[in-house]
């Protein structure tokens, strides 16, 4: 009897937690999204529903498009990217939008199989995994749903989908190389920190320096780790490069978080780093507090990998409305890379995330 | 006479952690002796600081220790675990940048004295405390059943506090708690475990709290005869680990000024309750040792920060510390415990027919 009461009382609970979300969503969209791993919100429907033709829609009505991404929460490279997408598919821009957010793949192809049965126009796709998404794709193809990867490109046939706006990782862990040979140091001792393993940024990243350090006698890798993206982690790992009393003068972190905490480390331990210092510190993602870091010349790079993909969408839908394929089917995306000695104001302001 | 003073040794709760650390200790003496050194530098800021790995360990050992005492607690009196503490670490955490920078992530000054957004935390780490204990005490569900929601949900909770904006404290005080007060060359974190281990030395020492929860961890029926309320201990202890969380969540956030909800205190749920484990307590609750399980916590730190040491990849410490699992599984599992005292009595018996027959 007991057992039975608390299974009610759970489930009760847990439809609570359920209901309290979803009647928040209008004012804290992200919030909704975030209270469960994955949710749907129609942004649109929450907003006022009587007539808002003011907004410059076509006449014929909104297009309907239906957005799949990586939960915001992961990153702030995904939360700029998803606050750039929400600014952009707005019913005064002309489009109908919903979102749905999930990191698991299947549970994302769960959420293009209701899209598609909602008949959206379009599908924004930015895949959790590069397997799995054939059959899915099939099935929008057949229903007429036009399908775009954004930030993310997919094990698929190219004819699944209209075009794919993607960052070239190994390119910018090519710029970033290439920065740290223009220094024409004596000697590179370089602790390499790396991001999770297998992932995009970490393999293109990680690549461009390995291909260095193999074919340069005057670069060594002091030690190669996974952080995994996270800064504690990146924070113990030089710690204990430090601790071991091996010698260094290059941090390469794949993010600006772990770069933080290796700098953390640093600090503790009486290290100078930045421009014209002991350790060059190198980061990627171009957060705001982080090219901060470089305008006070306390790290010396950071490279950025470009979340704002929305108006590159934006215009390939345009064209395709007007009949118009896009003349490429992978659009890379312009990626730059900061120098301290550099970097200005401006463009803190421009390109920080 | 001989053998009662190893069956002390050895029966002693403090013996499985102990070994360990030694065992630890003579690899790394063999290794590299080095490892052991411990030196006077001065850090970025200008003062004096202590490094070395030895410094290290107790450094970043810290939250494990505090968070090792709350789960000890909780497994005890309620012979089950809770698996929410890296989440509610994110919540609390958050909530006292929250309170810190106010609603712009990157202010001039701190909006709020450090010790309210202290004591914030506090709260808020207790509140999450209550929700898991309410779960457990009130409604009998299994505590990582219950634990398991705020698991799941707690790093969007805390996302959504900040409104998924990561704040950065300006206030250079702040990094106080997770590094290193001007002019004192111990991490500050040593200190903060200090005054946990004496708080919680006196609470145990000066109230029923530990007799009670052992008398509900191993019969909660006859705690309940003699007067004991099974449910408001078993309560009671999820909301001394929330304070713990809340004090694990000041020194997370301190070392860096900041955090990344989706990552920080990753994992560390299953570190404490390894701890607790290594401290030689049964994971089914009764009896107790704290401060095994704090020594626990440093075994598991000192296994880290050698791995990291021998450049072991860093997702594949998991795999090193389940083997830690394994063979504590295997040597306390009865079957082996009843084979390996069996051994020891033949082994001694033989060696007393032996003294006999010298005698003879």
């Amino acid at each position: 009897m007991k057992k039975v009461v608390a299974i009610l009382m759970a489930s009760l609970m847990a439809f609570g937690l359920v209901a309290c979300s979803k009647s928040d969503s209008t004012t804290t969209t992200t919030a909704a999204a975030g209270g469960n791993d994955a949710t749907t919100t129609t942004a649109a429907e929450n907003k006022d529903t009587e007539g808002t033709t003011a907004g410059g829609g076509e006449s014929s009505g909104l297009i309907k498009v239906g957005i799949i991404n990586n939960d915001p929460n992961e990153s702030g490279y995904r939360t700029a990217n998803d606050a750039d997408l929400q600014a952009m598919f707005t019913k005064e821009n002309g489009y109908d939008a919903s979102f749905s957010y999930s990191l698991k793949n299947d549970e994302q192809i769960q959420f293009a199989k209701t899209f598609i049965q909602n008949e959206v126009d379009y599908l924004l796709l930015s895949a959790a995994d590069v397997a799995g998404w054939d059959s899915v794709l099939k099935d929008a193809q057949e229903a007429g749903v036009k399908v775009i990867l954004f930030d993310r490109t997919i094990n698929a046939d190219p004819s699944l989908y209209e075009a794919s706006i993607v960052s070239d990782m190994a390119k910018e862990g090519q710029t970033a190389v290439d920065w740290l040979a223009s220094q024409n140091l004596p000697e590179y001792n370089i602790i390499h920190i790396q991001g999770m393993m297998g992932s995009a940024a970490q393999q293109g990243r990680s690549g461009a320096l390995d291909t260095k350090v193999a074919a340069e006698a005057s670069w060594n890798i002091v030690t190669q780790q996974t952080a995994e993206w996270n800064a504690e982690k990146a924070q113990q790992i030089v710690q204990s490069v430090i601790d071991s009393g091996a010698k260094f003068n290059v941090i390469y972190a794949e993010n600006d978080d772990m770069a933080k905490g290796a700098v953390a480390a640093l600090d503790a331990a009486g290290i100078s780093h930045g421009v014209g210092k002991d350790v060059i510190v190198m980061g990627f993602d171009c957060n705001k507090w982080a090219l901060e870091e470089l305008l006070k010349q306390n790290w010396n790079y950071d490279g950025q990998c470009n979340p704002f993909q929305a108006s590159y969408i934006d215009a390939i839908i345009k064209d395709l409305e007007a009949g118009k394929a896009p003349a490429e089917k992978t659009i890379i995306m312009e990626e730059k890379g900061f120098d301290a000695a550099t970097i200005k104001q401006e463009d803190v302001d421009k390109y920080g995330i | 006479m001989n053998k009662s003073l190893f069956k002390k040794i050895t029966g002693n709760q403090m013996f499985i952690p102990l070994v360990a650390l030694l065992l630890l200790a003579v690899i790394n003496l063999i290794v590299d002796p080095g490892f052991f050194k411990v030196s006077m530098n001065t850090n970025n800021a200008g003062n004096p600081v202590l490094s070395g790995y030895l410094i290290t360990i107790l450094d970043y050992g810290s939250e494990l220790a505090i968070l090792a005492m709350g789960m000890t607690l909780v497994t005890a009196a309620s012979g089950g675990q809770d698996i929410s503490v890296g989440a509610t670490i994110a919540i609390a955490g958050s909530a006292m940048l929250r309170v810190l920078c106010g609603t712009n992530p990157r202010p001039e000054a701190i909006q709020a004295p450090i010790i309210v957004a202290f004591l914030v935390a506090c709260l808020v780490g207790m509140l999450c405390g209550a929700f898991n204990g309410a779960l457990v005490s009130i409604f009998k569900i299994q505590p990582m059943i219950a634990t398991l929601v705020l698991f799941t949900a707690g790093r969007s909770i805390a996302a959504w506090i900040n409104v998924n904006k990561l704040p950065i404290v300006p206030d250079p005080k702040f990094a106080y708690f997770g590094g290193f007060i001007p002019g004192i060359p111990v991490p500050t974190t040593v200190f903060i475990v200090l005054v946990c281990i004496i708080v919680v030395a006196l609470v145990l020492k000066f109230t029923n709290l530990g007799l009670y929860t052992q008398a509900v961890g191993i019969n909660e029926k006859s705690a309940r005869l003699n007067g004991i309320n099974p449910t408001f201990i078993k309560f009671l202890s999820f909301v001394i680990l929330g304070l713990c969380v809340a004090v694990a969540a000041l020194i997370k956030v301190s070392r860096l000024s900041t955090i990344n909800y989706s990552v920080i205190a990753k994992d560390i749920e299953m570190d404490a309750i390894l701890a607790v484990a290594l401290g030689g307590n049964a994971l089914s609750g009764g009896k107790f040792n704290m401060w095994a399980s704090v020594l626990g916590a440093y075994v598991i730190q000192f296994l880290t920060t050698t791995l990291y040491k021998f450049n072991v990849q860093s997702d594949a410490l998991a795999a090193y510390k389940a083997v830690v699992v394994i063979l504590l599984v295997f040597f306390s599992a009865p079957k082996v415990r009843e084979y390996l005292s069996a051994f020891a009595r033949r082994f001694s018996s033989k060696s007393k027919q032996r003294e006999s027959k010298g005698e003879a």
